[in-house]
């Protein structure tokens, strides 16, 4: 029963993290691609129908991961069980998760909008994927090691 | 857009008027009639829901209402304001709770019963609310109801209707502030909101690349990125306010098991 409640509170702060990352890359990706640096289309003529489906339920999702990670922290720290290496591994995973499926997923293959126009986009394309790439490298990395730690002790 | 009867908008202006006005009179009336049976009621609700009424009155009433006949970006913020954010302060104001506390005991039992026949749960089934909610506007700007819409009164006053009730009943199948008689689980209603936003999404990029007939295109994509990033706004705060119910929630259960 004890080990249980150990096993969801880690759960818990493994997800907490990941929607939060989730969340705070799809900020990122609109307040810096989309509204400062402008490289972004808000929609450019060759996004298909599904292209258009899947990007806004996406975003939907990570405005909604956002606010629930939060909440799901703050609710970790009221009850004292935050596990600060596990939730940081889980942002970095939601991060880079993130930012490869919309690098691979929504530029590439669905075509909704590129990283930057009138380029040569391939630079671009490979700094955001294996940027992405890195981050989720670094989140499994350290959800790993917290793992061994807890096995080590 | 041409009109053929200016008259005819000015008159639905006067009723939608008449209506706000009744309804900032009425609530303040039932509180007291409340306070008389001894249950006071919370001014600040007061502020809340005559807000509401307010900023939805707003949209079908007055200056906007005339620009939104010729300005689709007008017409965009009016329909915000009439299906997300008026609905969403008026529910705060709780009214249906105040008409409870209002009514005689065996009046009272019979909107109780009213609100729990099949039709009212289907509807508040938090899916179909959000169907009637988003599929409606699809109709309008997808079906060509919105070209329809403008000529002729009637037929402008019901879609406006639709618009205000259906965002009323899906903002209060999602967060429960006001009286509730059937209760769906915290995911089920998040997954439903999660796809509802993201429909909305949807329609405004595809209003975006193809705007209602009689639509400038640089109309049409201020008003598509209006309703984009304003339901932004709208929505991150039912979010918020249904996290916020899914936080408390798992505190109680902490604090009975400390207990």
């Amino acid at each position: 029963m004890e080990s249980e409640n150990i096993d969801s509170q880690r759960r818990k702060n493994i997800w907490s993290g990941i929607l939060f990352g989730i969340g705070l890359m799809a900020l990122v990706d609109e307040i810096i691609f989309h509204q400062l640096l402008q490289w972004h289309h808000f929609y450019d003529l060759s996004t298909t129908f599904i292209g258009i489906l899947s990007d806004g339920l996406l975003n939907a999702f990570a405005l909604f991961a956002l606010v629930i990670g939060l909440f799901m922290f703050a609710d970790l720290q009221r009850k004292q069980s935050v596990q600060k290496r596990k939730w940081t591994g889980g942002i970095f995973t939601g991060l880079g998760g993130f930012q490869l499926f919309d690098g691979i997923i929504n530029h590439k293959l669905l075509r909704i909008h590129q990283v930057r126009y009138d380029v040569n986009v391939l630079p671009y394309d490979l700094a955001w994927n294996i940027s992405g790439a890195l981050l989720l490298i670094i989140g499994i990395v350290l959800l790993f090691k917290s793992k061994q730690e807890r096995a080590g002790s | 857009m041409h009109h053929t009867n200016i008259t005819h908008f000015l008159i639905l202006e006067v009723i939608a008027g008449l209506i706000a006005i009744a309804a900032l009179i009425l609530y303040p009336a039932a509180m007291y009639y409340s306070k008389k049976k001894n249950r006071s009621w919370h001014w600040g609700r007061y502020f809340l829901f005559a807000a509401g009424v307010i900023i939805a009155a707003s949209a079908l009433t007055g200056p906007m209402a005339r620009l939104s006949h010729t300005d689709f970006t007008v017409h965009m913020l009016g329909h915000l304001l009439l299906g997300m954010f008026g609905p969403l302060f008026i529910l705060h104001g709780k009214p249906m709770t105040l008409i409870m506390r209002t009514l005689n005991v065996s009046y009272a039992r019979k909107l109780s019963k009213i609100l729990n026949i099949k039709y009212v749960k289907f509807i508040s089934n938090p899916l179909i609310a959000s169907i009637l909610n988003i599929g409606g506007l699809f109709l309008i700007y997808k079906a060509g109801l919105f070209e329809f819409m403008h000529t002729s009164v009637l037929w402008f006053a019901l879609v406006h209707l639709h618009v205000f009730l259906a965002g009323y009943l899906f903002t209060m199948s999602i967060i429960y502030i006001d009286i509730v008689t059937h209760r769906y689980s915290f995911l089920y209603r998040a997954s439903v909101l999660v796809a509802a936003l993201g429909f909305h999404k949807i329609l405004s990029k595809l209003i975006y690349a193809s705007p209602p007939e009689g639509i400038a295109r640089p109309d049409g994509e201020t008003g598509a990125m209006l309703m984009y990033y304003g339901g932004d706004i709208a929505d991150i705060a039912l979010i918020i306010i249904l996290c916020l119910e899914w936080y408390k929630a798992a505190g109680r259960g902490y604090i009975q098991k400390l207990t």
